[in-house]
């Protein structure tokens, strides 16, 4: 193959991103209004965590793990919209949950060994 | 197949850079393409600097977590002086945390503004990012003093010099990110950054989001949880 056809062949419409290749870039973009909605969503989830904790008389088997699921829902917001990691390469989402799984595992096992868990 | 074919087209946009954007890259380069479709000259097709950075949050995660592990270990070890139910001021620390939010908001306008190649955009939302950044550590450099006018010294209880070192090293990082934002407004408005600005913008933005991050699970499990 001469390097002219291969050249040529390059700007062929096979060498051109799909359309729906685009359409899924495209989809991927957040728009800022967007952004402020997120934004407003993660504002709310701090307030009702603020709420959680001034309501007397919820039960600690209940305050914890909603505290813990609201405070996992605003983290991966931040992780998956605000810092585009959903939609980012695996390459780097792997990067980042080994170094935050190996940290999970890790101190949890530190901490069971200190009887952390153990009321 | 000569290398002609393996070689993506270098742009007026990308000279000088290791990025090219995806509409003009041949098929087979698109697999590596990062979530605004950019495609880089290098082995993975990927943006070094942004791999550096994901890393480099990754081993962040595992200095955070030892340092929240500590405290959530020694946050009953207070012995007779004060603990964490006589200091905290959690409407004060409510308001600080709502403002760390909003400055992840202003980050990603920035991001988004950089993007769009308006710079004075992006210089405006880094410039407010910033001030907010700025107001955050106000109000714990405010708390700090509250408590240790208190009696609450930084070697006075397990608790204490937990607690201390976990809000103060993420306060460094707070300190840090605010150099950063300020030094990028900098070098943006005197045309100093070398590359996709973009880029560089998008980074220092990871930066400031991973701090926000941090700040979640510790409002929450210094903060709120009872100890």
């Amino acid at each position: 193959m001469s390097s002219d056809t291969e050249t040529s062949m390059m700007t062929t419409t096979d060498d051109v991103p799909s359309q729906k290749q685009q359409d899924d870039l495209h989809h991927h973009e957040i728009s800022d209004k967007n952004y402020i909605f997120i934004a407003l969503f993660l504002a709310v989830l701090t307030a009702m965590e603020v709420a959680v904790t001034e309501i007397s008389g919820v039960p600690e088997a209940l305050l914890i793990p909603s505290l813990l699921v609201m405070m996992l829902i605003k983290f991966f917001i931040v992780v998956s919209y605000f810092m585009h990691l959903k939609h980012d390469s695996a390459l780097f989402k792997f990067g980042f949950y080994v170094g935050l799984g190996g940290a999970i595992v890790l101190y949890s096992v530190m901490l069971a060994t200190f009887h952390f868990f153990i009321t | 197949m000569s290398d002609t074919t393996t070689d993506p087209p270098v742009t007026p946009e990308s000279e000088g850079t290791d990025t090219v954007v995806a509409d003009v890259v041949p098929a087979g380069y698109d697999d590596g393409q990062d979530h605004i479709g950019l495609v880089h000259h290098t082995s993975t097709g990927l943006s070094n600097t942004k791999l550096a950075m994901w890393l480099f949050l990754g081993s962040e995660c595992l200095l955070f977590g030892g340092l929240i592990s500590t405290y959530m270990l020694y946050r009953n070890r207070q012995g007779d002086a004060l603990g964490p139910d006589q200091l905290w001021d959690i409407p004060f620390t409510s308001a600080t945390s709502f403002v760390l939010l909003m400055s992840s908001l202003t980050m990603v306008l920035a991001v988004s503004a950089a993007k769009r190649k308006d710079e004075r955009g992006t210089r405006l939302w880094l410039t407010v990012t910033a001030l907010l950044g700025g107001l955050f550590l106000a109000g714990q450099v405010y708390e700090f003093t509250v408590f240790y006018r208190e009696g609450l010294g930084y070697t006075t209880s397990l608790f204490s010099s937990s607690f201390y070192t976990l809000t103060g090293f993420h306060g460094v990082h707070v300190a840090v990110g605010i150099i950063m934002l300020l030094a990028l407004v900098g070098m943006l408005a005197k045309g100093r950054i070398i590359g996709d600005k973009a880029e560089t913008v998008e980074m220092v933005g990871l930066y400031w989001h991973f701090v926000d991050v941090v700040w979640i699970v510790i409002f929450t499990l210094v903060y709120l949880v009872p100890a």
